[in-house]
């Protein structure tokens, strides 16, 4: 900031609240969520006037009345189209899109691979709980086989999609996940999902309290977290369990293995290195409670996004040339009637 | 009047006459889907155009893109009407037919005048071709064209010698068939080979071989007119120019006009214009024609899928842009869900359905007319938007304005109704000045309120559009959706009474519409008669030269065309109502009939037709005569 330009006063948490009364059910994961939004928001140095929040349908999308910011609720799995709209009109507004499993993965699957694909500059917040909360519980996409829900009574019997693996099949440049508890950590990865220029991909574990309570509680009950998360750092060697134990690439299956680190010995740990779509592979194919599962930033890899290559397109083609529209009407094969050829009409 | 049917009887005259003055002729160009007629039938136009004719043009291609060679489902056919009175149609009979193959002469001899003059390429129609098209003996040879003229030889031969001097492979050479074809219709009615020429350099440009085969084979059939008269068979016709307005004129095609008037719109209202749209045909043609005009502050955007190319346009709209999307019936359908949100969201937003037949995949490549019900009533909820239909390929433009008007002005979508057949046919147009259309005036809302939040449903009392706020606008973050919102803070309120004053707003809004919407004419005729025939979109032609052939033969009977579809123009009822009877020619099964019906209990009966083809002038004028016997 330069001393001509007006400082633009700091923003608080409280300033990204609404004054709408938040009406998930009480315990849900999504007040945290929320509150950890809420929270970052003014560490981005973002301004809520250019902010907006498009979200889909279902409990997630709801989110969008929750913030001080520029909103769109919109219908059914669309949120990625809306955005695209939203974001290509306007490159200088920040989106965000919040959305479900079912929003995102079932009904809004097409529009999520095309959105990743296509690397709009946007951040995606899928909360993933497994179940279709705000219509009763039906099982989602995500849900796991054996899953028992009032249109499965004896248990779906579909296998799920694990929402990473999608993102990374779908080209996503950046794929990071978190805990809807995990105040401490969620703050940092949503930093990093903004900044990076792209879409952002960032899929939240969160708990449904009335109709998949504790679905997640193997790896997220606190008292046994470090065995059972690992949080990854770029650079770093994968350590969980108080650095006792790490992840291995074994360069003859390829594939990761859990190995034991004694006497601080990390010859065998490989190290995170958030670049390499092939560790992101790995990382995202772990299932628990075989392997811990990996939370923070799993893959980033940036790559021109969509608005950014449009724009450089239209710079390329419009330069030199003029916008006249009666010359554009006229463009052709045309002739003139002169006045003397003209008889009565 | 000379009508088509007196100005062909002409050709029925067997003595040969030097040079026949017809005052408008039906040609028909028809061959295999991969012949290039659709290339060949575009350039005559031009050509007819720059002769100074005033056109009307049927292209009817199939669904297929290069269907099996000789087949009868393969046949594609480009249909053009030009004369030197005013033309409001395609044709209702060609009175010549140019046939490539067995297969074209099959399928499209039953439309030939009776007494029309057939040519045919005589090399096309071996044992083969002869047996894919269904015919047990050589129709050019076994006399069943007794009751036509027809004019056989061997176009392909002559074609490969036109062309043998620049080493082409038999099957390039062969494709020059279609120029050789061109070369003879320009010389038979005399029409200029110069904008053929410029094109065929444009065209091939450093493909040197090509261009100059091709322009071998152009003059080697202007040439064989030429000497082929000398020798008695072939004649010549003669068409003045049309008498038409001083001014500039060019030919436009339903799809090019409704581009130039989307982005005129936008222009007028001084916004970006956002395109979210869908391969579909005879829809993509518009996502082609914008995708090249950047320079003019549009942003095309080939979607996913129609439902993310609407919901795209919509995301354009809320933060500013004029969004629009484009599809064809099927694909409108896939919108619909997308539609109720800029209904209940109130952003503008233009949605243009070129129809074609249906229900489902139905006639890709047809037209028809049976998505106004779909248009008007099909969104779940009530859930009125206005609905503006063109009735030509040059009113595509006009009407394209139009719907911006509406859609910017009222804070609402809007669907235009185009169809197949307006889409792909094209006339000559006197091109407008974008400054000779009155702008239309759009202001984002920017005004923080003293206190409390901005309601974003805050409404001009006077037209019930709701506020624009730009996103990025300083103090007035709000939130909207689908889910209903408070009148008075935008706020989610689900409250009986709350819904029931939106609802009624929403439907006053766009009842309200008619207040702003010039009064219904009469297009030929006048208030009070008989007989009124009212029509919508394409039968325009078709109803207007019926009518006016009804009227010069003293019956009384008027035209009305409607361009607003929904709300109705306000006089509109009462116009009706001061006719005895009411006749609504539709390619549905009583679409617009079932509308007037509804709004105006006026006994309006139907005149269907839904067979992918366009109404003949001859139908609607039996109509016509069938009640006022």
């Amino acid at each position: 900031m330069n001393e001509m330009t007006k400082p633009v006063p700091a923003t608080r948490p409280e300033d990204w609240a609404s004054d709408q009364e938040v009406r998930w059910c009480p315990g849900c994961g999504d007040y945290a969520i929320l509150k950890a939004v809420q929270k970052t928001m003014p560490e981005l140095g973002a301004r809520p006037e250019t902010t907006v929040f498009v979200s889909g349908i279902g409990c997630s999308s709801r989110f969008p009345y929750y913030m001080e910011t520029y909103g769109f609720h919109t219908i059914h799995g669309r949120a990625p189209a809306i955005a695209t709209g939203v974001k290509l009109a306007n490159p200088e507004l920040d989106v965000w899109i919040v959305t479900g499993d079912g929003d995102g993965l079932s009904i809004g699957g097409n529009h999520m691979l095309h959105l990743l694909r296509r690397n709009l500059d946007c951040q995606v917040l899928l909360f993933n709980n497994e179940i279709y909360g705000l219509t009763k519980g039906q099982y989602s996409p995500t849900s796991r086989v054996g899953t028992q829900s009032p249109s499965t009574p004896w248990g779906s019997v579909e296998r799920p999609v694990f929402p990473c693996e999608f993102a990374l099949g779908a080209g996503a440049r950046f794929i990071a996940r978190v805990i809807d508890t995990a105040q401490k950590q969620m703050p940092e990865v949503l930093k990093r999902a903004y900044r990076h220029r792209g879409t952002s991909f960032v899929e939240i574990y969160q708990n449904c309290v009335v109709y998949n309570d504790g679905v997640f509680e193997g790896f997220t009950d606190k008292r046994n977290a470090a065995n059972t998360q690992i949080w990854l750092e770029h650079g770093k060697p994968m350590l969980f369990a108080n650095g006792t134990k790490g992840l291995a690439v074994n360069r003859e299956t390829l594939r990761m293995e859990v190995v034991d680190v004694s006497d601080g010995d990390l010859a065998r740990v490989t190290v995170h290195d958030e670049t390499n779509k092939a560790i992101a592979k790995m990382l995202v194919s772990m299932r628990f409670p075989e392997f811990p599962v990996a939370l923070g930033v799993i893959f980033c890899d940036p790559r021109p996004n969509f608005g950014e290559a449009l724009e450089r397109q239209r710079a390329e083609h419009v330069s030199g040339r003029t916008a006249d529209l009666d010359a554009l009407l006229r463009k052709g094969p045309s002739w003139e009637v002169r006045p003397q050829d003209a008889g009565p009409a | 009047m000379a009508t088509a049917l007196d100005a062909a009887s002409d050709l029925s005259d067997p003595s040969p006459t030097p040079a026949e003055m017809p005052d408008h002729v039906v040609v028909r160009f028809a061959g295999d889907s991969g012949d290039g007629m659709q290339l060949t039938g575009g350039q005559f136009t031009i050509s007819t155009a720059l002769a100074g004719n005033d056109l009307a043009t049927f292209p009817d291609f199939p669904a297929e893109i290069r269907a099996p060679q000789g087949t009868l489902f393969g046949v594609s056919a480009f249909q053009i009407h030009f004369g030197s009175s005013r033309i409001d149609t395609a044709g209702d009979q060609p009175d010549v037919l140019v046939a490539m193959n067995p297969a074209a002469l099959k399928v499209n001899l039953p439309d030939l005048r009776t007494g029309g003059l057939v040519i045919a390429d005589a090399g096309a129609f071996g044992e083969r071709n002869l047996v894919k098209a269904g015919y047990g003996t050589n129709p050019l040879e076994d006399g069943s064209l007794a009751k036509y003229q027809l004019l056989a030889f061997d176009i392909s031969r002559m074609t490969l010698e036109a062309v043998k001097e620049f080493g082409l492979g038999n099957k390039d050479a062969l494709r020059c068939k279609n120029m050789w074809t061109l070369g003879l219709a320009l010389w038979m009615f005399g029409r200029p080979r110069k904008p053929v020429l410029d094109w065929l350099e444009r065209k091939f440009g450093p493909n040197r071989l090509l261009r100059d085969a091709n322009i071998a084979a152009l003059n080697a059939g202007h040439a064989y007119g030429e000497t082929a008269e000398l020798a008695g068979p072939l004649k010549q016709f003669r068409l003045d120019p049309a008498q038409v307005e001083p001014g500039f004129y060019r030919t436009v095609t339903g799809a090019e006009a409704l581009s130039l008037g989307l982005v005129a719109g936008a222009k007028l209202a001084g916004l970006p214009l956002f395109f979210g749209g869908y391969p579909i045909t005879p829809a993509s043609a518009l996502l082609h024609a914008l995708a090249r005009l950047k320079e003019y502050d549009v942003t095309t955007f080939q979607a996913e899928d129609e439902i993310a190319a609407i919901c795209a346009a919509i995301g354009a709209s809320y933060a500013g842009h004029l969004g629009v999307t484009s599809s064809s019936g099927p694909g409108i359908a896939l919108k619909t869900e997308a539609m109720g949100l800029a209904v209940m969201t109130e952003l503008p937003l233009v949605i243009v359905n070129s129809q074609r037949g249906g229900p489902s995949t139905g006639l890709p490549t047809k037209t028809e007319q049976s998505d106004l019900y779909q248009a008007v009533y099909g969104r779940n909820g009530d859930t009125p938007l206005p609905v503006i239909a063109a009735r030509s390929p040059t009113d595509c433009f006009e009407v394209a304005i139009e719907a911006c008007r509406l859609a910017l002005r009222f804070m609402t979508p809007v669907i235009l109704l185009t169809d197949g057949y307006i889409a792909n046919a094209a006339e000559p147009w006197k091109v407008p000045r974008v400054e000779d259309f009155p702008p239309i005036p759009v202001k984002f809302h920017t005004e923080v309120p003293a206190e409390g939040h901005i309601n974003p449903y805050a409404r001009d009392p006077e037209t019930l559009g709701r506020i624009w706020i730009r996103p990025g606008t300083p103090g007035l973050t709000h939130r909207i959706g689908g889910i209903e919102k408070s009148h008075a803070t935008g706020n989610i309120d689900y409250s009986p009474a709350n819904h029931q004053k939106m609802t009624d707003t929403r439907k006053a809004k766009v009842d309200g519409i008619a207040r702003f919407i010039p009064p219904q004419e009469v297009e030929l005729g006048a208030p009070g008669g008989a007989l009124v025939v009212v029509g919508w979109g394409s039968t325009y032609g078709p109803i207007r030269q019926a009518v006016a052939h009804c009227r010069a033969r003293g019956l009384d009977v008027s035209h009305v065309h409607v361009r607003h579809i929904w709300p109705l123009p306000a006089n509109l009822g009462e116009l009706l109502a001061s006719y005895d009877r009411v006749l609504v020619p539709e390619m549905n099964t009583g679409q617009l009939k079932t509308l007037l019906r509804d709004q105006y209990l006026v006994d309006a009966r139907p005149l269907s037709k839904v067979s992918g083809q366009p109404f003949r002038i001859a139908e609607i004028v039996a109509a016509i005569e069938e009640v006022l016997k």
